[in-house]
């Protein structure tokens, strides 16, 4: 047991315990560190005046402040709204056709439609709608599955593609080579001939070109326009939706023919209002030029 | 002194073993860590394969950290503190402790193959299902036997301030434990907590800041109250200062848990009640810093001439720093900016490597030479290394997370004139990826000072020395 000794290089006394080597001054409390932490207490206990703080048999101290969280929140959102309201309560008023014509408007509608885009769109159709490779089709061209007039698109992204509800838009390409409605030789023909018809020079006479006539023209069109109220690509031009950065496009046609892939897009009536579908349409619309 | 080592034999192999655990389990939770920061940056390293994802990998990260490098250190320094500081040998002898050695190891493999596996109940840092919470609890009453055992076998009268710490954290563990862990199991792997949404987010909460409070502060507290006296041989600045402190601490931290639900549907009473104890929590986390650095007066010396005492401050300056971060993110004022951005993940981690991996890096610098019965470790200049090494890895860490964090809470509440968010979220992910890339090689920093230290704890129980001059020359001033 030591006894209490002064330090030499503090001044103070120990307090006579030790362990294992270690002993411990009787230094007191350090006054800036009772003061700050009485003032914290103090700073405390008016927090718990101003603010709900304890609960109590049939509720809390509500606080003399009056203040929620809840009541923040929707002070807030009425302040937001407020503030868009002169512009808002326009885009609510009119139809996209109009909102384009409207030079001022057209501006809020792309500044709206940009967020709403970015922060709904752009995880599949990418960052101004550029699409992604061999996967989400690209919204920054003037190539449409669905339509590209503005009424078109709003349609698409309200109700969607191959989506839950009920109205969306929806179709689906025979699987030719699956179940067997086309032979082998003849997918690989009419593959041959949408490769000549993609680079604008339709191999004519070829047995190709009958397999297309009797089982594709119907939906894609005899040119190959397609048909964008079946939601059928064009096959005269080199846009391939499901087409990866190294396959050849026979390759792809074959493999479409044989078990088609379909995409899909989900519906958005229910999940925003139509005032950012309104601004949404407008913005994509403008992206890539639309019809 | 020396007549007491003598007259008390110690039990000290399961010791070496936590020791070498610590080591051992801190290089794979840091490597883990590391490797989850990349995934982050270049999310390619998901590697595509359910088992090395993210959302498996990260609590492999937590819990190696926490509970496999951390708890290793506790029971290691507890076990060796407690003996020393009453005199006594462990309750239990090399028996016992072995036991809660091999209980503890297998709870911590059990837990990180359950998390690969996707096994977990979904409670941060609480992850691991029933049957495994329930082995943990039996392991931790026998560790708490032994400690308990041996403090009451003590042949000093009065119980040292290191103890009162590695007691209440072993008490505050089992509470919070089995508090948050109430479920009801409907498999051996699938149970269901009885608190439902927001209750269970708050008992979840109550155990995540109490782990943080009574296993990653009370605990290392007590690591610093045995090894910072001992390695400046100096006696603690404040008695009275350590009564204080500790008990206004253990009575506060409890009360801070909602804190980390401000703006949730936690109501408002319970955020308030959090946030105003996290700030009366200030100062009484300071009195341990107050205590850790005052005790140098008289041997500041020491930091020029001694690594392992470099360590142990800068791990008190550390968590001085991040005990003064966090109860001003517990402001409602300051959350609502920090709160779910990297802010919080610099805030954590400035307190997990500066205090409580250098603390515990000190410590073993100074343990594992004495347990193998070494006069100093191998190089005391390759602690120097570690330290260097480790500390540009922690600044670059928690500076790429505070503009990170920051940013991206600036971002995220941006709007422009006309009244719409500035930036989408996807935005705010691309900003963020420069910082992703910079706090990753902090973390690669921190991985290698930890394998340099692997290097010179092996060539210490080896029994090699590397640089005598250096190291007579510093053990000659003390």
């Amino acid at each position: 047991m030591a006894t209490i000794e002064k330090d030499s290089v503090s001044g103070q006394n120990t307090t006579g315990h030790e362990w294992d080597g270690i002993k411990e001054l009787n230094t007191p409390l350090p006054k800036w560190w009772v003061y700050v932490f009485w003032a914290s207490v103090i700073w405390a206990i008016g927090y718990w005046v101003l603010y709900p703080s304890w609960p109590t048999q049939n509720g809390y101290l509500k606080g003399t402040l009056g203040y929620s969280s809840r009541g923040e929140l929707a002070n807030d959102l009425e302040l937001q709204k407020k503030g868009r309201s002169a512009w808002l309560s326009k885009i609510e008023a009119s139809d996209t056709a109009a909102i384009e014509k409207d030079k001022d408007l057209l501006r809020y509608a792309m500044a709206g439609g940009k967020i709403a885009f970015n922060e709904n769109c752009a995880p599949c159709h990418g960052s101004g709608g550029v699409g992604v490779v061999g996967a989400y089709p690209t919204l920054a061209d003037d190539e449409w599955l669905w339509g590209g007039a503005l009424a078109d698109i709003e349609q698409t992204i309200q109700y969607g593609v191959r989506s839950a509800h009920k109205d969306t838009r929806a179709s689906e390409m025979p699987k030719f080579g699956a179940d067997g409605l086309l032979k082998n030789e003849q997918i690989a023909a009419v593959a041959d001939y949408v490769v000549t018809l993609a680079s604008k020079a339709p191999a004519k006479g070829s047995a190709g070109e009958t397999v297309y006539a009797e089982n594709c023209a119907v939906c894609h069109a005899e040119d190959g326009a397609g048909q964008a109220a079946l939601g059928a690509p064009a096959l005269n031009n080199q846009i391939w939706l499901f087409k990866g950065g190294k396959d050849s496009v026979k390759d792809l046609v074959v493999a479409q023919v044989t078990k088609p892939k379909h995409g899909a897009m989900p519906a958005w009536v229910d999940r925003l209002d139509p005032s950012t579908i309104k601004m949404l349409a407008v913005y994509v619309h403008n992206l890539g030029g639309g019809k | 002194m020396s007549i007491n080592t003598e007259a008390t034999p110690y039990c000290e192999d399961a010791i070496k073993k936590f020791a070498i655990a610590a080591v051992f389990w801190g290089v794979v939770g840091f490597l883990a860590g590391d490797f989850i920061a990349l995934q982050l940056a270049f999310p390619v390293l998901n590697l595509d394969l359910e088992w090395t994802s993210f959302g498996r990998l990260r609590p492999v990260h937590t819990s190696a950290v926490i509970f496999a490098f951390g708890g290793n250190v506790l029971l290691a320094t507890s076990l060796y503190i407690v003996q020393r500081t009453s005199r006594a040998s462990l309750f239990g002898g090399e028996g016992l402790s072995t036991v809660v050695f091999w209980g503890y190891q297998l709870f911590i493999v059990m837990a990180a193959l359950s998390y690969v596996l996707g096994y977990s109940q979904g409670q941060e840092y609480a992850e691991p299902e029933w049957a495994i919470d329930l082995f943990l609890t039996v392991v931790w009453v026998l560790y708490l036997i032994v400690f308990a055992g041996t403090i009451m076998k003590r042949k000093e009268p009065h119980i040292y301030v290191a103890n009162w710490f590695f007691f209440a954290m072993i008490l505050t563990i089992a509470m919070l434990h089995l508090g948050n862990n109430l479920a009801i199991p409907v498999s051996l792997t699938k149970s269901y907590n009885i608190f439902g949404g927001v209750q269970n987010a708050m008992t979840q909460w109550w155990y995540g800041h109490n782990a943080v409070g009574f296993f990653l502060t009370a605990g290392f507290l007590g690591i610093m109250y045995y090894f910072v006296p001992k390695r400046a041989e100096r006696p603690v600045y404040s008695y009275r200062l350590s009564i204080v402190h500790f008990w206004a601490l253990i009575f506060l931290y409890i009360w801070a848990g909602p804190h980390h639900l401000h703006y949730t549907a936690l109501p408002d009473w319970a955020q308030t009640l959090g946030m105003t104890f996290s700030i009366m929590l200030w100062m009484p986390s300071w009195g341990g810093m107050i205590n850790g650095l005052m005790t140098l007066s008289g041997a500041w010396d020491k930091l020029r001439t001694d690594p392992v005492m470099r360590f142990l401050v800068s791990s008190v300056a550390f968590y001085g720093m991040s005990t003064f971060e966090g109860p001003m993110m517990s402001i409602k004022a300051v959350n609502s900016l920090s709160h779910y951005t990297d802010w919080g993940i610099g805030h954590v981690h400035s307190g997990a490597l500066g205090w409580v991996a250098f603390v515990s890096f000190g410590a073993l610098y100074d343990l594992i030479p004495k347990l193998w019965g070494r006069k100093e470790v191998y190089s005391l200049k390759l602690v120097g290394v570690h330290f260097w090494v480790a500390t540009i890895g922690i600044v670059l860490y928690i500076t790429a997370m505070w503009i990170s964090g920051i940013m991206q809470g600036l971002m995220w509440r941006a709007y422009d004139s006309l009244g719409f968010l500035q930036y989408s979220f996807i935005e705010t992910v691309e900003a963020m990826h420069p910082y992703y890339v910079i706090r990753a090689l902090g973390g690669l920093l921190f991985v290698v000072g930890s394998l340099v230290m692997v290097y010179n704890i092996y060539k210490t129980i080896k029994g090699d020395v590397a640089d005598e001059a250096y190291a007579s020359a510093t053990s000659g001033a003390r």
